[in-house]
């Protein structure tokens, strides 16, 4: 990568200049973070009403997922978080294309902790699909007493789903910054990919570390 | 981005937008905001004369108590999509995604929005949310109402799924479109552009923009959650799975109490710029007036509990949102007053975007007063789903909205378009629907507050009097809107040329940018040095506000 020469930012023609285009794409993401954040809202108010109307059930239906599988997801995430942090500091101390390998390889380990997030997370759903724990309709585990713990996994599948096709989106548009990285388009002077896409993957990383406790640890 | 246009290229200097490039493709994938707006008036008033077509309709089946034309089911999924297609196509995305998108870089003084391409992006979406729910439509319609209520709508057949996942797609549109106009309004303005100095139209665009980005996600979600219900039974909204069907109305109203002023806001904000330029005079009370506009922003985020006083929610709750119900009347009012107050010792003229705008003063204020009537516990129990409700947001969303819609569309189309239609024609469109839309809806306060309950395929015989009036005035509002059509349609046949300025009005588009204007909109980015408003005493023309550097 150390060859690599950087490509020349030409700032869009509607703006007037760099820093202008560089902090609208900044403040377009953090608005598009608070409506990720009202779309997801909406789910924990949800998980909310029901807690509070099943708390029992709610205890022990969590009790039944895998929190040690949740505590690695959540380490691995978390660790995602850094490279990606380390990924866009790269990008912006990368001022003559000598320090490419160092973003590259930095946001390959974040593509790769994300990846796996996901692999763990299709050995947990397969496991409940196994036993039946699926929502509304579908339920047929028998080993929760209380009733209603449908309602539990209809939250949970939904929760860690939207959470999921976000990680998905994610991988996307990380493995996209990955192919500009390579032609060489990040340099000190020209970032506003990454750091976007930095925002937007702390932001899956967040809901997360709230998703975690709140459906692997209230049993 | 390496691929990025680069300086703009001289060819783009002289040659008006609508004539920059005339292939389709150069029309469906431009990235120029004036297109995408009109773009999106194009299809808003094509759904705004379907919605209609089915107001009509509905109208006709009230006309006799009894069969009139149609069996309840057809009358049902009349008014669903007379309900949805006005609301989720029509009303919502009027005006900021049509005039908004074709006026806000223009108020600015910039050369676009922030992000063009996520512009052109949101239209294509709201194209495709919208044929989803014409397919809704073909497939037979849904009878669920536009608030598709839940464990009704969960359980009913029909294409409830394709028409919510229409209308969840629709909003992402929307939220783009808010997002766009945020980054826009902080980033793009011209030098000397202060927030002060800024339109209201912008003031209320940005408010607007932050329900759009604030409220629209929680409606996403609630269909989500109903696509859900309906696919994998996940029940949290049936109370046969031990769900809460209030949870729903909880989610609904979250988003479409604060739609309501997404809906309304917008047409606030073209009233400044109409009454001001008719009126030779300055507004009053600028300040009054932006900050009334992020105040009904911030507090219609906190009412829509009032949607649901009969749901059995807590009578504390209930209090609670009628209170804040009141408040959200102050600065409406306040708006009011100063739009009178402005109207006052002005020289007024009455051209057709200013009867408009009159209209939108009267019948807003009656819209906004009833709903104060509504606001009240006790009364609302008794008006609660009747006619009254109906009159009253027919006011509010019909009478302001979309007359302020109208205003600025007739305001704004020698701009638009660079031709002037027929002021005899408009005038008179503009009086006769102002007629027509009284004696059909002023009728259904009647109707409401003698019990007529809304949605009703069939009524008793003692209102069949009321009901046939307010069919007749529904032909009187076609008559008055065909009018409207035919000017419009006309101009641009007729293609009599209009000039820079024919309003002789004092904000950037006008007084800086050709009718219609380049494609770049300024021939040099205009340094602003006063306000909006500044009409000195007396002048009819209005000199120019700004001045240019090259």
């Amino acid at each position: 990568m150390a060859s690599t020469s950087i490509v020349k930012h030409q700032h869009a023609h509607h703006f007037a200049n760099a820093g202008q285009e560089f902090s609208s794409a900044k403040l377009g993401m953090w608005l598009f973070l608070v409506t990720e954040i009202l779309l997801f809202g909406g789910l924990f108010v949800a998980y909310t009403i029901l807690r509070g109307r099943y708390p029992e059930m709610w205890h022990e239906a969590s009790s039944h997922l895998n929190w040690q599988l949740g505590a690695v997801n959540t380490l691995v995430l978390i660790t995602s978080s850094f490279t990606m942090a380390l990924a866009v500091n790269a990008a912006q101390t990368n001022k003559n294309g000598e320090k490419n390998a160092r973003m590259f390889g930095l946001l390959v380990a974040t593509i790769l902790l994300a990846g796996a997030f996901l692999v763990v997370k299709y050995f947990e759903y397969s496991h409940k699909f196994h036993e039946g724990m699926l929502p509304g309709a579908h339920y047929a585990y028998t080993q929760i007493a209380a009733p209603n713990a449908h309602l539990f996994f209809g939250i949970y599948f939904l929760m860690t789903g939207l959470h999921g096709f976000h990680v998905v989106v994610g991988i996307c548009l990380l493995t996209w910054i990955l192919l500009r990285a390579r032609k060489g388009h990040f340099y000190s002077e020209y970032y506003t990919p990454v750091e976007v896409s930095g925002l937007y993957w702390h932001l899956v990383d967040l809901i997360w570390i709230y998703l975690f406790p709140l459906l692997y640890l209230v049993g | 981005m390496a691929d990025h246009a680069q300086t703009h290229d001289a060819r783009h200097h002289d040659v008006d937008y609508l004539r920059d490039g005339n292939t389709i493709k150069s029309w469906l994938f431009t990235l120029d905001h004036k297109r995408i707006g009109i773009m999106y008036l194009v299809g808003i008033l094509a759904a705004f004369a379907a919605g209609g077509t089915f107001a009509l309709l509905l109208r006709i089946e009230l006309l006799t108590h009894g069969t009139t034309f149609v069996d309840h089911n057809t009358y049902n999924r009349f008014f669903t999509l007379h309900g949805a297609l006005m609301v989720f196509i029509f009303i919502i995305p009027s005006i900021p995604a049509a005039l908004g998108n074709f006026v806000l870089p223009l108020h600015l003084g910039a050369k676009d929005v922030a992000f063009p391409r996520l512009n052109l992006f949101s239209f294509h979406i709201w194209v495709v949310g919208t044929i989803l729910s014409l397919f809704a439509i073909i497939d037979g319609g849904i009878d669920t109402g536009w608030t598709f209520y839940t464990p009704y709508s969960s359980a009913v057949g029909g294409p409830v799924i394709l028409m919510t996942t229409g209308v969840f797609i629709l909003g992402f549109s929307s939220i783009l479109t808010g997002l766009n106009f945020i980054v826009t309004i902080h980033k793009m303005r011209a030098p000397g552009m202060s927030f002060f100095r800024m339109p209201l139209f912008i003031w209320a665009l940005y408010s607007t923009a932050i329900l759009q980005v604030m409220a629209t996600p929680v409606l996403g979600i609630t269909l989500m959650l109903l696509i859900m219900e309906r696919t994998l039974g996940i029940g949290i909204f049936d109370p046969a799975l031990g769900g809460d069907p209030v949870l729903f109305q909880h989610f609904f109203w979250f988003y479409s109490h604060p739609a309501v002023y997404i809906m309304i806001l917008p047409g606030m904000g073209i009233i400044n710029e109409t009454i001001t330029c008719f009126s030779r005079k300055t507004i009053f009370g600028y300040r009054a007036i932006a900050y009334s506009s992020l105040g009904i922003a911030i507090i219609s985020f906190l009412v829509w509990g009032h949607h649901m006083f009969v749901s059995g929610q807590s009578l504390y709750a209930g209090l609670i949102f009628s209170f804040l119900t009141f408040l959200v009347a102050i600065p409406s009012a306040i708006k009011v007053f100063n739009w009178t107050a402005t109207l006052y010792k002005g020289s007024i003229s009455f051209d057709t975007p200013m009867l408009w705008t009159l209209s939108f003063l009267i019948l807003f204020t009656i819209g906004g007063v009833t709903g104060i009537f509504l606001g009240a516990l006790g009364v609302d129990v008794h008006l609660h789903d009747t006619y009254f409700v109906v009159a009253h947001f027919h006011y509010v969303m019909m009478g302001g909205t979309a007359m302020a819609f109208f205003a600025g569309i007739h305001y704004w189309w020698p701009k638009m378009f660079g031709y002037t239609y027929k002021e005899s024609l408009g005038r008179a469109s503009a009086v006769i629907t102002f007629i027509g839309f009284n004696i059909t809806f002023f009728t259904q306060f009647f109707l409401g507050s003698k019990g007529m309950p809304r949605r009703y395929y069939n009524y008793l015989e003692e209102y069949e009097t009321l009901h046939q009036i307010s069919t007749m005035g529904s032909w009187v509002l076609a008559v008055g809107f065909s009018t409207m059509g035919i000017n419009l349609i006309g101009s641009l046949i007729r293609r009599e040329k209009a000039t820079q300025n024919p309003w002789g009005a004092r904000t950037l588009e006008w007084t800086h940018a050709a009718s219609p204007p380049i494609t770049h909109n300024f021939h040099n980015t205009p340094i602003v040095t006063e306000g909006p408003y500044d009409y000195p005493a007396g002048d009819a023309q209005g000199r120019p506000i700004t001045s240019t550097h090259s």
